[in-house]
């Protein structure tokens, strides 16, 4: 009796911890988006604002009006939206061959895929900056977009040809020994059966994107294509010895939002996508 | 009796190989979008540094180009700079990734035999994950900072002046627990999956055969779950060997704290020196490398190990 009590109590501690360790950074990054420029600059230590200290909504205001951080998140969703579409796109057909089809080259594929998903991102950005400059896509959206679809196909590849290796395929003939045209069946039983996998891949791909650092720094020099990360580290303020912690903090928080929402409406599925390669491939 | 004759053996053969032959060329139809954009990005470009590496070639003289073999490589690997960058690197890995390991393998169990508040855990725990590693890098730097920050009056026993990116090691500290908080939760949900694979009929039998709770965790549980537990240690040492954002945001390679990574990036960014840009490129590339190599070597041999056990 006592014993189960005592790993009652261990398991409730073990929950607080693991909140308290995922989410005080975020507690704390929020926190600090609340504290008036001003006091930055003097010096404002602790956790959350001192009395007299709090900015409310303004450096919200001030990261949003700034034309060059409006611009950034802009460049960040249709960079990270178009690339995930066809990242997604091309690793659904090559997962469907490499789940369904028997050919030649399928562990090529797949090794080639995994060395890739390893490969130091850094060693490729000196022939890459030169390259891009030469075939005039430095600083363009597709200059960022390729690179982020290499990158995110190995993910992509994995995990859906996981996901396509557990769908039951007979029913497609099922349907159709039953009467349906191959159109109906495809539609009405392959792609619903499919559309979980597609949609973990292409959460698991947007993330990637959103995150990147290395090629929106080095790929990009101004606004004109400069994503939300890379944005964020040039960002300096008026006084570049004294950095506008709490602006950047409010940026911080705006640029985390869609990753929030994604993560809240999406958990089950996001899990679900991390382990299905690593485990059973 | 039915009229219509079977397909003599050659025919069928012929079908056979034809249908597998369609299948051949539709499956590498299907692959070949998919690998041609993955190599564009990577094997041109490393071929071009391979070929750029043995040259002295900066883009702030383009026209001064000429060949010198393998010095850029020579100048690199007898340079200090280079070891104790490699140095940093590998420190931050094996301490990363060997804490990530343990908090990893906590935050595991705790879900494993979590009945209730599955869902919160499980989105809070992928707020770290999916959050921009130079976002988590700016939370922590002033999280430690003197002036702004709270870890100073949080922790007892240091003072509240204490500047953490004044030192080389308590910088590193600050850099390495960005780095393990923005990737324990891959390493734990990947552990998860593993926990979830160990049968709980062994561990119940040991619990009746009287294995203590630290028995049953090394001689049943980890033996079971190697798989999931290499996976995680192969995907992480090597994402950590590459360390960069937070490096970048937190210290920008100040009080020795630069990766090999940075290194690279700086002779080709900010010194536009592609010639030794793309010579520590590849060895950059050669190291992550090796570091696949040595642990997938020190892997087999503890598979083969704990074969010969059972």
């Amino acid at each position: 009796m006592t014993k189960k009590l005592w790993q009652r109590g261990g398991l409730g501690l073990g929950v607080l911890l693991i909140l308290f360790w995922c989410l005080l950074p975020v507690a704390w990054i929020i926190s600090l988006s609340f504290k008036s420029q001003d006091s930055i600059t003097l010096g404002n230590p602790g956790f959350f604002p001192k009395k007299g200290t709090g900015a409310g909504w303004d450096n919200y205001k001030a990261a949003w009006e700034n034309e060059q951080f409006r611009r950034a998140i802009w460049n960040s969703i249709g960079i990270s939206l178009i690339a995930t579409i066809l990242s997604v796109a091309l690793a659904t057909l090559a997962a469907y061959a490499i789940a369904r089809l028997d050919f030649k080259g399928k562990k090529l594929v797949l090794s080639v895929a995994l060395a890739i998903a390893m490969f130091p991102v850094v060693s490729l950005v000196g022939p890459l900056f030169d390259l891009w400059r030469a075939v005039h896509l430095y600083d363009t959206w597709p200059g960022l977009i390729i690179p982020y679809m290499s990158f995110t196909l190995p993910l992509a590849i994995w995990t859906l040809s996981a996901f396509f290796r557990e769908i039951p395929w007979e029913m497609e003939q099922a349907a159709q020994v039953d009467g349906a045209t191959s159109w109906q069946a495809f539609r009405k039983v392959i792609v619903p059966l499919a559309a979980p996998g597609v949609f973990t891949a292409a959460i698991l791909t947007f993330f990637f994107a959103w995150n990147d650092f290395v090629f929106g720094i080095s790929l990009t020099s101004t606004e004109r294509a400069r994503p939300i990360p890379a944005s964020l580290s040039f960002f300096v303020g008026a006084d570049p010895f004294n950095r506008p912690a709490s602006l950047l903090a409010a940026g911080a928080v705006i640029a985390t939002i869609p990753i929030v929402i994604i993560v809240l409406l999406f958990q089950r599925k996001i899990v679900a996508g991390l382990t299905s390669g690593a485990v059973k491939g | 009796m039915t009229t219509v004759t079977a397909p003599t053996p050659a025919r069928r053969r012929a079908m056979i190989s034809d249908r597998a032959r369609a299948e051949n060329s539709l499956g590498r139809k299907l692959v070949a979008p998919a690998v041609i954009v993955m190599l564009i990005v990577t094997a041109f470009p490393m071929i071009r540094a391979l070929w750029l590496s043995v040259y002295d070639y900066s883009l702030t003289a383009p026209d001064d180009k000429k060949f010198v073999g393998l010095d850029n490589y020579l100048t690199a690997l007898t340079d200090p700079l280079f070891w104790r960058d490699t140095g940093v690197t590998v420190l931050i890995m094996v301490v990363t990734v060997a804490v990530e390991l343990v908090i990893g393998f906590l935050f595991a169990m705790v879900m494993h035999r979590l009945v209730f508040a599955r869902g919160l855990i499980r989105t809070s725990i992928l707020v770290p994950y999916g959050i921009i590693t130079v976002v988590s890098g700016f939370a922590w730097q002033f999280a430690f900072s003197q002036n702004n920050g709270f870890i100073n009056s949080w922790i007892p026993g240091i003072a509240d002046n204490y500047n953490w990116f004044g030192h080389p090691a308590s910088s590193l500290i600050a850099i390495m627990v960005s780095e393990i908080w923005k990737t324990t939760p891959f390493m734990s949900l990947l552990l998860l999956a593993g926990l979830a694979q160990v049968s709980e009929d062994m561990i119940e039998a040991a619990k009746v055969d009287g294995a203590t709770w630290w028995q049953r965790l090394y001689k049943v549980i980890l033996p079971n779950m190697q798989a999931a537990i290499m996976v995680a240690v192969l995907f992480r040492a090597l994402d950590a060997y590459r360390i960069f954002d937070n490096i970048f945001v937190m210290t920008a390679g100040a009080q020795n704290t630069e990766s090999i990574s940075f290194l690279t990036y700086r002779q080709v960014i900010e010194q536009f020196s592609l010639g030794m840009g793309s010579a520590l490129s590849v060895l950059l590339f050669l190291s992550v490398l090796l570091v696949a190599f040595v642990l997938v070597k020190a892997f087999r041999v503890d598979l083969a190990q704990a074969r010969q056990e059972v």
